[in-house]
């Protein structure tokens, strides 16, 4: 780690932006931004998802050029012409959507970040230290692909922590992690912050802002809405800067018990053939139509396991059918289609490429699952009925996109995710299951989803949320488990639990026989 | 079957698999940095008919190496140009220098058709090429059968064990990635298009200045094809490649050892054996859909452009 030893009493600010401007076509990214962090700085960058936040962090990581404006880096003014000189400068940057290599392993992804005389073979006690000193078990061998979410995310993180750096920009790095862990990440963040880094952390999670950083900027449509310390900022206050009107961004759901159990999961095991991938076992779980069960867990305990099975991804085989039912009815050996012929609606963890294919248009998109409300007539499609269906999902949620033309990855994270969300509640399921619903989504967009999900609750649909973020599952959720290590707890009603119990258990610090009850 | 007769199938099973095995390879590291350049055969003509020139005017077999690879690189430039750095479609590209490689070609070269050389030929180590069954396979080759030998062992340890192959590696995976960690895309694609080419113009002169010493047009009879085959059914891995390509070799002189034992099958369906003998194993070998996917290069094909 390299710390600035001038002898001035007052050293330049590590990294000062003045006036940074960026124009898109169509769009104003960034306007007239005015940045400044101190040596040893932690400072959150909040805002609502096309805020301009992830447009600033590439015009420091050199990935785009500002179209205007000044960067002084450390007192002196510097252009950043690309990601390679911003390494060399000591800017270090985790992102959100991962910029890993699956086929090569964590040690040869590691070496390919810390330059030419870096040989991963060599690397790997370094990565074990560093990676255990952290708090964030690595395992350098493993190729990437067979990583879960939340163990990329640390791959990126340690690669970060292994280099030079001076500024480290994490987006989101909390966002597959036990709030145990988070708090482990803290305590690095604020070591590396006293040996002189600065850090620059943009995370939705208005706590863990509070708790984390001295200091905050708020950027509203690409203008910097205000500054301010968090800790002495209620949520309200954080969110009326981001958002501009904090109308229904107070969450607080009345809780429901739910009727006749609909969606009925009896000893379920499955042995994941992937070597690297997580076994379910004997996992029991009940979703009650007009109720929201949540299950709680870290990333990489067998979530993506779960719901490939009830999502018809794996299927079983016939005789093994019962272990899944949909009102009472065996399907575990269906197909997504059929089950979706059962009333399920599915939305997976990933966005693009799974959620929505990334280079169509949101009408094609919202065929791809909508195609059983009417849009379809004697195998051909039919345009007008699909677009007044993605118009429809586009108005009744709110989903900030020119039109239904629109390809799917030039919406932000958070709307697309509405649209996704959208484009299963509209047909109207009895079995919604939601993986990750608000991952990376701003309180805005995220309030909006939640209010979704109840409005769906109340109209009486069976509902399974998955999710990493606890706070959410305890304020949208009536009852709630936690999967630790493809073993899943028992579930309990959300009142009468409390978040440190669950993350226990999401720990795996639960009894055995307790959980296959 | 008598033991000089497998001797000698290894051999020439080793020398009409070079060829093959010499632009396989170049096609493989290309391809690794995620860009297919269907412009093989081409190339290969080129370097073919330039290497056969200058070896003939000046008398240097191994200047005529030289400019076979100089060559070809000259050839992969303008694909890179066109391919890489503006953006157009590859296939496209590369189907175009094929098609202007065997015209020109055959324009520069033909009033050299038919003109007899003195080519490379065989050095016997002593001792070692005296093993019975391998030494003659090994070790009484021409020399470029010897270099190609080298360029293997480079090409493995390059793309197994070295930085140079994570980071080809790593951009034909991700070049967004990759160019976010500062690595250079264009240029690691722009190199590993110039190392296909050069590596074509060799196989081209290896078949005008060694293998049949002579020029003749379309003398590489579709082996920049099967190269582009093998690469696919070899998964992108370097053994396969060179496995393929000797089989391919052994599979183009069965019907010599044929008449050799007395076997008599009609000519048309031995001419066709090597492709469908390699492209079957191959297939085979591939079968193993979640490790090809582990090995195939994800951005293949895909034109990539800085700062999105």
């Amino acid at each position: 780690m390299s710390i600035d030893t001038q002898p001035t009493s007052c050293p330049p600010p590590r990294v000062q932006l003045s006036g940074i401007t960026k124009r898109y076509p169509g769009t104003l990214a960034n306007d007239r931004i005015e940045l400044t962090l101190e040596p040893g700085e932690i400072r959150a960058l909040l805002g609502e998802n096309g805020a301009g936040k992830s447009t600033l962090m590439k015009i420091i990581y050199g990935v785009t050029a500002p179209d205007e404006g000044e960067i002084r880096w450390n007192g002196r003014p510097v252009v950043i012409r690309d990601p390679a000189q911003a390494r060399r400068l000591g800017i270090g940057m985790v992102f959100q959507h991962f910029s890993l290599f699956e086929t090569l392993t964590v040690a040869e992804n590691i070496a390919l970040a810390l330059g030419p005389e870096a040989h991963p073979r060599r690397l790997v006690s370094r990565i074990r230290e560093v990676s255990q000193r952290y708090g964030m078990p690595l395992e350098p061998d493993r190729l990437v692909h067979s990583l879960s979410i939340g163990e990329r995310q640390r791959v990126e993180i340690v690669r970060c922590l292994m280099q030079d750096i001076q500024l480290l920009i994490l987006d989101e790095p909390t966002s597959v992690l036990t709030p145990q862990e988070a708090e482990d990440l803290f305590v690095t963040l604020r070591q590396l912050a006293a040996d002189g880094c600065s850090i620059l952390f943009i995370s939705h999670k208005l706590g863990e802002v509070r708790a984390l950083c001295s200091t905050a900027t708020v950027l509203r449509a690409g203008c910097v809405a205000g500054h301010c310390i968090p800790a002495q900022c209620s949520d309200l206050e954080l969110a009326r800067l981001m958002v501009g009107d904090a109308e229904g961004l107070e969450g607080s759901y009345p809780k429901a018990h739910g009727g006749a159990v609909f969606l009925n999961v009896s000893q379920l095991s499955w042995r994941n053939p992937d070597p690297f991938g997580t076994s379910l076992v004997d996992l029991s779980l009940e979703v009650r139509a007009g109720e929201i069960m949540g299950i709680a867990g870290v990333a990489g305990n067998g979530q993506d396991e779960l719901l490939a099975l009830l999502a018809g991804e794996i299927r079983l085989p016939p005789q093994e059918s019962a272990r899944i039912c949909i009102a009472s009815e065996p399907v575990a050996h269906l197909s997504p289609e059929a089950r979706r012929r059962c009333g399920q609606a599915f939305v997976p963890a990933e966005r693009l490429g799974h959620g929505a294919v990334p280079d169509m248009s949101l009408a094609d998109n919202a065929l791809l699952t909508g195609f059983q409300q009417g849009l379809l007539q004697h195998g051909l499609i039919k345009h007008d009925k699909v677009m007044a269906f993605a118009n429809d999902i586009i108005r009744r949620f709110s989903v900030k996109t020119p039109d239904a033309q629109a390809i799917a990855s030039s919406l932000s994270g958070g709307n697309l995710q509405k649209f996704i969300l959208g484009r299963e509640i509209l047909q109207q399921p009895k079995l919604l299951i939601a993986a990750h619903p608000t991952w990376g989504v701003d309180v805005g967009a995220a309030a909006a989803i939640h209010r979704a999900l109840i409005g769906l609750r109340e109209a009486g649909a069976a509902i399974l949320v998955i999710s990493e973020d606890l706070d959410e599952l305890f304020q949208i959720c009536d009852r709630i488990a936690a999967l630790s290590n493809g073993r899943l707890t028992t579930p309990v009603e959300v009142a009468h639990t409390h978040p440190i119990e669950v993350g226990r258990w999401m720990a795996g610090q639960f009894d055995i026989s307790h959980s296959a009850a | 079957m008598d033991i000089d007769l497998l001797t000698n199938v290894f051999y020439a099973m080793v020398r009409t698999g070079t060829p093959l095995l010499l632009v396989a390879l170049g096609e493989m590291v290309c391809e690794k940095s995620g860009v297919l350049n269907l412009g093989q055969e081409g190339m290969m003509l080129f370097g073919a008919v330039i290497g056969f020139m200058v070896a003939f005017s000046t008398g240097h077999l191994w200047l005529g190496v030289l400019l076979a690879m100089l060559a070809g690189i000259l050839l992969s430039l303008l694909f890179a140009l066109v391919a890489v750095h503006l953006n157009a479609n590859q296939v496209a590209c590369g189907l175009a220098l094929t098609i202007f490689g065997v015209g020109l070609s055959s324009f520069v070269g033909a009033s050299w058709v038919g003109k007899p050389l003195e080519g490379f030929s065989p050095i016997a180590i002593p001792l070692l090429s005296q093993i019975p069954g391998i030494g003659k396979m090994l070790f009484a080759q021409d020399a470029l059968v010897y270099l190609s030998f080298v360029l293997f062992a480079l090409v493995a340890w390059i793309v197994l064990r070295s930085r140079i192959g994570l980071i080809i590696q790593a951009v034909g995976e991700n070049p967004n990635a990759a160019s976010a960690m500062g690595l250079s895309v264009l240029r690691v694609r722009t190199l590993a298009v110039m190392f296909g080419g050069a590596m074509a113009g060799l196989a081209g002169g290896y078949l005008s200045l060694a293998y049949t010493p002579m020029w003749a047009e379309n003398m590489t009879a579709g082996r920049g094809w099967i190269a582009l085959a093998l690469v696919v059914f070899a998964s992108w891995r370097v053994f396969r490649v060179l496995l393929g390509a000797y089989l391919f070799g052994l599979a183009s002189i069965l019907h010599l050892v044929a008449q050799g034992i007395g076997v008599t099958l009609p000519a048309n369906l031995m001419a066709m054996l090597p492709y469908v003998a390699t492209i079957v194993v191959l297939v085979l070998l591939s079968r193993d859909t979640i490790r090809t996917r582990l090995y195939a290069p994800v951005s293949l094909g895909q034109p990539w452009k800085a700062g999105h």
